[in-house]
């Protein structure tokens, strides 16, 4: 894009005295990544090594390096782990580790951050001092699954370094078959739209499904994302066997005088071409200059909700629906998760009580059922939805389908 | 590897506790938010029903961070937002504060330290992205490499709001495409099936896993040299790397012919159209360290069409149905070819079954 290249010309902030200090080697093609005016790990990562002299660092830069020569990855898998758990620890070795001895080892520990992604800088300095002490100081915040994924540590300083973050409130994420690091969104914490507590429920499953987290023992992952509202900040319906999204029953509550604010500042263009004609169901309409929304042709998308902030909002009987079978490509085809519960409360105790007892349940067919590497999606599309539903006794719900179905082969029950 | 002077006894405690993370303006009006405005790019304005209002300043981070980075946040958290911070799911940062004139010098300061404040409303936010050759076991290239050139060239649009709607990127460094559906993804293709390394396959694979890990059965069991070892049918072979991850004596990642694909059209929201998967505009594109310049080149065409193009709320898929495929390939310059033409399982629901064309 023609501006954005002028504004990267303009701002050019090249990179600090990186490898012209004395502890790294010349890496002349990761010295390419300080220019521009995006934060450079790379700038980052030079930073940390002259002034922490942490051979892994070097060594793993120098890989690097060389993987930007060659065009080819280094990295091979292992098993390394703490006492009592069979995942959390991400193991790395060097393929080539003759070459660069310094990154023989630069395993990851994946860590649980608070649901929200919310730090106070006493945690996270805490973290922070904690890493550097036995890790290489390297973070990232945050891995595609949630995690604080702490990089590059060896594995004798693992079981040490993890008695320390555990007694500050830290415990490994998920890996391999089992429950994995959740994700929820900011919620109640700060959006109007939050339709339920996303970082309660996150943090009461995730302590309830703690065991087969770090110790999995499933056909294959399940991850759990919750987005407080059809917005899907999380990337949940996509992205997670199990999709906790929130929502609502009754009607979306209007201020007529916000509305009236809204028009006046905005033009009668914009509600006609911005908020009635986005509409997808054609819920919306004029009457006598009003704006009415017809709450049985309403689906829930967030549309006029996301265009009129201060004129809308969710209704007050609010909940969840339930969309399960999200992931991506391999290998049936990326699947979105497709709707199996409507919706179900989320505010008491018993409410999500119930709530962990169907998921409890859906696990439970889908560890039968399910073949090996086989994430739930990909079961049902083997078997079909009807199995399934039988399986954990959940009622058949047109909203579970587009339509009806339009091939007449079937078994029907006679 | 358990140390036998080992006192502490482990705590199963699942993720870590929130409540002492929020601010205090946060707690008190915990699920009680009444609306939020977008005074300006980068800064979020949330006000709730006691009348409280709590700001927030986001901005980029290389999401490849290190402890001396997030120091220097945790300075500016203790500095201006009473020492409390948060991450986004794109990676960006944000300082929550009630005090609305720590919000200048909080953007001052954070601008001077190299981090852009930007990324909200109609902007092009930070990239979902992957761990590449840094950290990575099965991948065919780099991922915060090709986010940092990529984010280079979008800073401007990450630190305004001039977009139709909100745009959404992501990287993948294989092709499982870990990094996700977005408005616009670059993922890894590879061109060849993986080379077999029979001297070791059979002692370092379990032959029928990696067997059944095939989507289109293409992977028999052989003997090759006396020993036991996997086949591939290359005419069925469709290149996805499935059987690498099974068994690494089968690479599927190459130098030259791992390329790069350009997918456009994901969206993870609800709002107006359901969530949408991706579909391919561009591939054979070289993977081409330590900048990447084929890939921005093309993402900079399609945000060029999209943001002359797209009206108020359409994402980029939204766009393109209302314009059709025909103008997209026109407008961004871009080349369909056959290869595009879907070949996998439910490629007959994306042929055009209607008279409905495009002149």
């Amino acid at each position: 894009m023609e501006g954005a290249q002028k504004a990267a010309s303009d701002e050019v902030i090249q990179g600090k005295d990186g490898g012209n200090g004395k502890f790294l080697n010349p890496t002349p093609m990761l010295d390419e990544l300080e220019k521009g005016p995006w934060p450079s790990f790379i700038s980052g990562f030079k930073e940390l090594a002259e002034r922490t002299e942490k051979p892994m660092l070097r060594g793993v830069m120098d890989q690097l390096e060389y993987s930007y020569n060659t065009k080819m990855g280094y990295w091979k898998g292992g098993l390394v782990t703490v006492d009592g758990y069979g995942a959390g620890v991400i193991t790395r070795y060097s393929m080539i580790k003759d070459k660069f001895p310094e990154a023989t080892e630069f395993h990851t520990m994946r860590i649980q951050p608070a649901p929200g992604l919310h730090y106070n800088t006493e945690m996270l300095r805490g973290l922070c001092d904690t890493w550097e002490k036995y890790g290489s100081g390297i973070i990232t915040l945050h891995g595609q699954t949630g995690d604080i994924m702490l990089q590059g540590i060896e594995q004798d300083k693992v079981q040490e370094c993890f008695d320390e973050l555990n007694q500050a409130g830290w415990d490994l994420g998920g890996a391999g078959a089992g429950m994995r690091t959740a994700v929820s969104c900011i919620g109640p914490g700060r959006c109007e739209n939050a339709c339920y507590d996303d970082l309660k429920a996150h943090l009461k499953l995730l302590k309830h499904f703690v065991g087969p987290l770090h110790r999995p023992e499933w056909n294959y992952k399940i991850k759990l994302k919750f987005s407080g509202c059809p917005n899907d900040c999380t990337n949940a319906i996509m992205r997670s066997d199990l999709a906790v999204i929130g929502t609502w029953k009754d009607a979306i509550q209007i201020e007529p005088e916000e509305v009236t604010a809204w028009v006046e500042k905005n033009g009668i263009d914009a509600v006609v071409n911005q908020v009635i004609n986005l509409c997808p169901t054609k819920a919306i309409s004029l009457k006598d200059g009003e704006m009415v929304i017809d709450s049985r042709d309403c689906v829930r998308c967030m549309h006029c909700l996301n265009v009129m902030p201060k004129a809308l909002s969710p209704g007050n009987e609010r909940g969840i629906s339930l969309l399960m079978g999200g992931k991506n490509t391999l290998k049936v085809g990326v699947n979105m998760g497709s709707l199996i519960v409507p919706f179900m409360k989320m505010e008491s105790d018993e409410d999500m009580d119930e709530f962990i007892e169907l998921v409890e349940g859906i696990i439970d067919w889908w560890d039968d059922n399910g073949l090996d590497h086989e994430r739930i999606g990909e079961t049902i599309e083997r078997v079909g939805l009807k199995l399934f539903l039988e399986g954990v006794g959940l009622e058949v719900n047109i909203n579970m389908v587009t339509r009806p179905r339009d091939n007449p082969y079937f078994k029907a029950k006679y | 590897m358990s140390s036998p002077e080992k006192k502490w006894k482990t705590v199963e405690s699942g993720p870590h506790s929130y409540e002492e993370a929020l601010h205090p303006v946060v707690r008190k009006n915990y699920g009680k938010w009444k609306y939020h405005e977008i005074p300006k790019p980068g800064v979020l304005k949330h006000v709730a029903h006691s009348g409280d209002a709590i700001y927030t300043v986001r901005a980029g981070t290389p999401r490849q961070d290190t402890v001396d980075m997030l120091r220097r946040l945790c300075d500016v958290a203790d500095k201006y937002s009473d020492g409390y911070l948060r991450f986004t799911v794109r990676n960006n940062v944000e300082f929550l504060t009630p005090n609305e004139a720590n919000v200048e010098p909080m953007i001052l300061e954070l601008e001077a330290m190299g981090f852009p404040v930007g990324g909200t409303g109609m902007c092009v936010s930070s990239v979902s992205h992957t761990q590449g050759w840094l950290h990575c076991d099965i991948p065919a290239t780099d991922a915060s490499g090709v986010v940092k050139s990529m984010m280079d060239t979008l800073y401007h649009e990450f630190r305004g709001m001039e977009m139709p709607n909100k745009v959404r990127l992501s990287t993948s460094c294989c092709a499982i495409n870990c990094g996700g559906q977005a408005d616009i993804a670059v993922v890894v293709k590879h061109t060849r099936p993986p080379r077999i390394n029979h001297d070791h396959l059979a002692t370092i694979c379990e032959l029928p896993k990696a067997v059944a890990r095939c989507p289109v059965a293409a992977i028999r069991p052989t003997v090759i040299n006396g020993k036991k070892s996997l086949m591939v049918d290359e005419e069925k072979c469709i290149c996805c790397g499935a059987c690498f991850g099974a068994c690494p004596a089968m690479e599927i990642n190459h130098p030259e012919h791992s390329k790069f694909a350009i997918w456009v059209g994901g969206k993870n929201s609800n709002a107006r159209s359901k969530p949408s998967t991706m579909s391919i505009v561009a591939h054979n594109l070289p993977n081409n360290p330590p900048r990447w310049p084929e890939v921005t080149d093309v993402i900079g065409k399609i945000l060029t069409a999209y943001k002359e193009g797209g009206r108020p709320w359409e994402r980029v898929g939204e766009w393109i149905n209302r314009i059709g495929w025909k103008r997209f390939f026109e407008e961004t310059g871009l080349t369909f070819d056959d290869d595009m033409i879907d070949s996998y399982r439910h490629a007959r629901t994306t042929f055009n079954q209607s008279a409905h064309v495009r002149f």
